[in-house]
């Protein structure tokens, strides 16, 4: 059998993690940490990028990234490949509020070409770009399996949906 | 004969909560297991002799995947639940880990406890972050309550589970690439075989179920496969969550036993929205080729019935298409779906989803070449079929469902350089 899973692990580990990240933030990564096997801390890379990535206001830098791998023994390499192959990782920065509207078929069967231009017109910018003030971020994503609820777009942690452009007002301009 | 399995408790004000689901019996046939010292092989004949099959997708019966797993195997084996959910329509397994996660939960241990696990991990996608922090609290409870942690009910079993969080890739729904994410990769799938019950999650013997199986598996064994069986129709045992989305008044996740109508369950979800005819239906998530109106409404929703008809159950996502949707951008948008999210590992996948997108989208810009119809069954045909996993395939059936049923349309396009339908 050819196939051997394997953690990708550094050649050249970081002794004193110390300097690694705050306290608060090693222990939220570290409760990650705990789910897994021994050996098998890199299973929580995911976990890792999504804390540092919230905590930098929610995109991921080179030099976040290359904290990970050491806190977690992994050469940068491995980190990169997840950073990029996973789409809510955020490589760029990305405004205050990132919003995320969902265009597949669901959706786009109940308007979401509406709620699109709706959201287009009101902010000023394109699908993927930033406001110029750098509260709002537009980004087009794939199902995020609501379609109970189509159209639905997510901001943060929330879900919203049932969406019409009154309702796109209401939830924009209670965003500080 | 609805709500009998997974959304039972969903007449309940908090169905989440540990308190209510043991008012409706919760933890008791994982209580009655563990001190009856029913063996680990009753529990796995009981899941085959239900006859549950997968409900993610695949349909591949649970019992079958359990009896598979080495309980001698030198090493740890691993119970994995795909709460992946990404399937375009499909929004059931959302429903099951927000109202009744304890019954996940309870399934996960089960299933544990049937094939020795040392530990169980609920993949759940990155952007449910309200199911997650349901999941994660019923979780606590569950521990607090002595159902997961060392020696459960003081039987001498160990076993937690835990949630890893996805981070935005459907190919994770794929069951071999969800362990490397798992393993903290890249989502791309492995090589099979070995399949998973042989070599898994870190190398293990790993059983991967979807949500909603194993939130069935408790009822299942509470009231005996016969029971189950009887739910639904032959070969397609017990209810289904059917997610129902699209052009209907009412759409929502309706529990409903295998092999109802597709009219009843149109019915269930408040008929066509008003001025709206039924054009034609995806009925089992994106990746199922599409059937026309006049056919669906004869056919009954169970694996069988809708094989017959040349599409497939899938995970039960219908997806109810009106006579304002033009089928070419409808096509347009589900392969941009695929391109999107092809891992890049295999090239006629990745390269082919491509061409299939740019193709429709050439043909829905009124750009559309008189071979462009041949070229796109070629291009499917030389993706189908090619690959190490299912994506490749389930770029390519939209495809060629839509130009089995809506040739015309597509012709029209390239003919007219504009749309048969208004909208």
């Amino acid at each position: 059998m050819g196939f051997k899973s394997e953690p990708m692990i550094t050649m050249d580990p970081v002794e004193d993690k110390s300097n690694l990240f705050t306290p608060e933030i090693r222990s939220q990564i570290d409760k990650w940490i705990a789910k897994y096997p021994e050996g098998w801390k890199q299973s929580a890379v995911m976990a890792a990028l999504a804390i540092m990535q919230d905590e930098n206001g929610g995109w991921l830098t080179r030099e976040i990234m290359d904290d990970v791998a050491a806190y977690l023994d992994m050469p940068p390499i491995a980190v990169y490949e997840v950073a990029t192959f996973y789409s809510m990782y955020e490589l760029e920065p990305v405004g205050k509020h990132k919003v995320c509207v969902c265009t597949n078929i669901s959706c786009m069967i109940n308007g979401s070409d509406k709620i699109v231009d709706h959201l287009e017109g009101k902010l000023g910018v394109k699908l993927g770009q930033t406001t110029k003030d750098n509260k709002f971020t537009l980004k087009e994503v794939e199902c995020l399996g609501a379609c109970g609820g189509a159209p639905m777009m997510q901001i943060g942690k929330e879900y919203y949906e049932n969406l019409a452009p009154e309702k796109v007002d209401e939830i924009l301009d209670g965003l500080e | 004969m609805a709500n009998e399995v997974c959304f039972r408790n969903m007449d309940l004000d908090q169905p989440w909560t540990l308190e209510q689901y043991k008012s409706r019996g919760g933890y008791e046939v994982l209580t009655k297991i563990l001190t009856e010292k029913i063996t680990q092989d009753e529990v796995i004949e009981q899941v085959k002799e239900s006859g549950l099959r997968g409900r993610g997708g695949a349909g591949f019966p649970a019992g079958l995947k359990w009896s598979f797993i080495n309980r001698n195997s030198e090493t740890n084996r691993y119970v994995v639940c795909n709460s992946d959910e990404g399937e375009p329509g499909t929004f059931k397994d959302r429903d099951i880990l927000r109202y009744n996660p304890h019954q996940l939960i309870e399934g996960m241990i089960i299933c544990g406890y049937a094939i020795d696990a040392a530990a169980g991990y609920n993949y759940i996608r990155g952007e449910f972050w309200e199911p997650y922090e349901r999941f994660e609290a019923a979780l606590e409870e569950a521990r607090a309550a002595g159902f997961l942690g060392d020696n459960i009910l003081g039987s001498g079993f160990n076993y937690d589970v835990h949630s890893h969080l996805g981070a935005g890739a459907y190919i994770c729904g794929e069951e071999s690439a969800l362990l490397e994410s798992i393993e903290g990769k890249k989502g791309q799938p492995r090589y099979k075989p070995p399949f998973p019950a042989h070599y898994g999650l870190y190398g293990g013997p790993t059983v991967i179920n979807n949500t909603e199986t194993l939130s069935s598996v408790p009822m299942v064994l509470k009231n005996g496969a016969e029971w189950f069986k009887d739910l639904g129709v032959e070969n397609s045992a017990g209810t289904k969550l059917f997610a129902v989305s699209g052009a209907v008044k009412n759409p929502g996740v309706f529990e409903v036993p295998m092999g109802i109508p597709f009219a009843e369950l149109l019915e269930l979800a408040g008929g066509m929205q008003d001025g709206k005819k039924l054009k034609a239906v995806i009925p089992g998530g994106c990746s199922a080729p599409v059937i026309p109106a006049d056919e669906m409404m004869q056919l009954n929703m169970d694996y069988d019935s809708i094989a017959k008809a040349g599409s497939m159950l899938g995970s039960g996502a219908v997806v109810v298409i009106d006579d304002s949707v033009c089928m070419v951008k409808l096509l347009e948008r589900m392969s941009y779906f695929y391109h999107e999210e092809s891992c890049g590992q295999c090239t006629p996948c990745r390269e082919g989803t491509g061409w299939l997108y740019r193709v429709v989208s050439r043909i829905e810009r009124g750009e559309g070449r008189p071979e462009d119809l041949d070229l796109l069954s070629s291009v499917g045909g030389n993706i189908a079929g090619r690959t190490i996993c299912a994506l490749g395939d389930a770029a390519v059936m939209p495809v060629n469902g839509m130009l089995k049923h809506f040739r015309d349309e597509f012709q029209y396009h390239i003919d007219n350089k504009k749309c048969l339908v208004d909208s």
